[in-house]
């Protein structure tokens, strides 16, 4: 145990290790299982049952799905450019996985005497007695979620078809839109935490059980944040740059096999990650009563806020239908916008009154 | 510490790189990235030799950079955009005359 | 253990640089100025500068590429757009190793490596975006205030030139 590697022991990178599979297997597994989900909760809104025939009540369908999307036929058209057809699913994949290692999803599990915060890009300092995360946590998160675009952008121009670049340039178009608002909104967050780490931003809102969570100081912060960033996945009712009924599937129509997959496990899991976030900034993260105590209940209330925000995503798509484009524009850049640049203005001004 | 010539010199290279592409491509949006490329090359250095000193002022002024740059995206590429619809073409050696 | 990472990070950014100038189709030297910016933002990192890093990757990499893609896709520039890709190869070449010795002559030469004075790394690392954010609104205002009329200007100009009709 007390073998050094680079200054720190042997079980910091055995924690990191098993943290970094354990929530990487999570997200895989909550996207796979988001697919069903959706389906299931939008078939039983719509008095409908849903997947029904593999498993009990259609439990195995996911991976019905992956397998028969693993053995189709992988086809490059013969006009596309190859090179950014190929790595076009790999960069929208990575950024919408490698997103969740800053966000915190409990408190600090002690093994064998040595404390692991469970936070992936994490460690406990046992000389000055705190965790020390990514200072810059929430930029990184901003900064990987804009590169989410390329992924989109590159598959629709290299499929070298009018329906992919419509796709593509629609998307493009709202992501850089809508991320310029999500990104103001939570800049009123900052003014209250006064840090840019999501710990810290964490255990600020741990007093009072859930009455110092940041959607009672922020409630239009968040709902500016949730909207907006339902804009950059591309959820309805933003749905436009696969809008099926228009332009057949957008930036992946000419996509097919584990390409196409990696694009729909990229969705899902941007899906979880914006949820996380949301639940990470506004909504307490893992605290909850007793969740000092009880390590093991941090994680649990963290997943059932998560849970939660996925199905009221879902529920959004089973009500809404979709916006047109030029509303879409209008909506982004002469609502939301102007509104979040106000709520700064305001959290300012209140908190310069409060302070003095 | 004790690297900063090698961030210096990674700096060179990076900046000749951009030199080499200004001077010899054709395409003007390529060119315009090879100017992002040298900016890029000085942020670089700002930041080494801001670390190096212990002050920041080497990273305030890498903050202005990127802003000057974005800001030069943004007209570059309308200029680019405004010339393609007059000319069907951004190769440089088209620009040739000063009203069309 | 550094020195390695730093090598591997340097070969990969001066290898995309050279894709950046290599690549006849204009996306694919978008793509590897991107690679070029990471391979920055990770010097950025281990300069200690992570407030830096995040805004490199946040404006170059997922803003000003993003407007250059997008320009790329909507002109819809192919590689036979440009007759020729290239010209003065020899001309250019000469005057970028005329900078790149020029360059590292005086850096070999200089006295920039010799250690400076008493450095406070650990005050540096603790609360950087504060340090930065403090500094840039006492220091450096009037510089940030003028940054904001230029943000502006390019703004309306920008508008001004790609719009046909107003």
């Amino acid at each position: 145990m007390d073998t050094m590697i680079l200054g720190l022991p042997m079980i910091y990178y055995v924690a990191m290790i098993t943290k970094v599979l354990v929530a990487f297997i999570f997200v895989l597994l909550t996207v796979a299982y988001a697919t069903y989900a959706e389906r299931k909760i939008i078939g039983h809104m719509q008095v409908r049952l849903g997947p029904m025939r593999t498993g009990w009540h259609g439990l195995l369908q996911p991976i019905a799905d992956g397998v028969k999307l693993f053995f189709k036929e992988e086809i490059i058209p013969s006009s596309s450019s190859r090179f950014a057809f190929i790595i076009a699913p790999l960069i929208a994949l990575i950024p919408a996985f490698i997103t969740f290692a800053v966000i915190p999803f409990g408190g600090v599990m002690e093994v064998a005497g040595y404390k692991i915060p469970l936070q992936i890009a994490g460690y406990y300092d046992t000389v000055a007695g705190r965790i020390f995360d990514v200072n810059v946590g929430m930029l990184y998160i901003l900064a990987m979620s804009s590169l989410g675009v390329y992924g989109i952008v590159l598959a629709g121009w290299s499929s070298n078809s009018k329906y992919s670049l419509l796709g593509g340039l629609r998307a493009s178009a709202q992501m850089i839109s809508y991320e310029l608002s999500a990104g103001l909104a939570v800049v009123s967050v900052f003014m209250l935490s006064g840090t840019l780490s999501l710990h810290e931003i964490v255990m600020q809102q741990s007093a009072f059980n859930g009455m110092n969570w940041y959607i009672f100081k922020q409630p239009l912060a968040f709902f500016l944040f949730f909207v907006c960033s339902l804009a950059e996945i591309n959820r309805t009712p933003f749905d436009l740059p696969e809008a099926e009924s228009e332009l057949v599937s957008g930036f992946c129509t000419e996509y097919s096999s584990m390409k196409y997959a990696m694009f729909f496990m990229a969705e899902y899991a941007n899906m979880v990650t914006v949820c996380a976030l949301s639940a990470t900034l506004f909504l307490g993260g893992w605290q909850g009563p007793f969740a000092d105590t009880f390590t093991i209940l941090g994680p649990l209330y963290f997943i059932a806020k998560l849970y939660f925000l996925m199905f009221v995503c879902i529920w959004i798509r089973a009500t809404l239908p979709r916006y047109r484009y030029d509303q879409l524009m209008y909506l982004g850049w002469k609502v939301l916008l102007p509104v979040s640049l106000l709520n700064i203005v305001v959290t300012g001004l209140v908190g310069y009154f409060i302070s003095h | 510490m004790e690297n900063l010539n090698g961030y210096l010199i990674v700096s060179a290279i990076l900046f000749s790189i951009g030199t080499i592409g200004v001077l010899t491509r054709k395409n003007a949006i390529v060119i315009f990235m090879c100017v992002e490329l040298m900016l890029n090359a000085v942020n670089l250095t700002f930041v080494a030799l801001s670390r190096h000193l212990g002050n920041l002022d080497g990273q305030v002024f890498v903050f202005f950079v990127m802003t000057v740059a974005a800001a030069e995206a943004a007209v570059g590429l309308a200029l680019m955009i405004a010339f393609y619809n007059n000319r069907e073409t951004i190769d440089v050696t088209d620009m040739n005359s000063l009203k069309w | 253990m550094e020195t390695l990472f730093f090598l591997i990070v340097s070969i990969v950014a001066i290898a995309s640089a050279v894709m950046v100038i290599a690549c006849r189709n204009p996306i694919n030297s978008a793509l590897s100025l991107i690679l070029t910016f990471f391979c920055l933002a990770t010097y950025y990192v281990m300069l200690d500068a992570p407030f830096l890093a995040a805004v490199q990757v946040m404006v170059y990499a997922g803003a000003i590429m993003v407007l250059i893609v997008f320009t790329i896709m909507l002109l819809n520039i192919r590689i036979d757009a440009t007759r020729r890709h290239s010209h003065m190869i020899f001309f250019g070449s000469i005057v970028g190793f005329a900078t790149l010795f020029n360059t590292v002559y005086i850096v070999m030469k200089s006295r920039a490596a010799t250690p400076a004075t008493t450095v406070n790394v650990e005050a540096l690392k603790a609360g950087h975006t504060e340090l930065i954010g403090r500094e840039m609104f006492t220091n450096f205002l009037l510089p940030f205030e003028i940054t904001s009329i230029l943000l502006l200007v390019a703004i309306v100009g920008a508008v001004v030139i790609a719009k046909k009709k107003i």
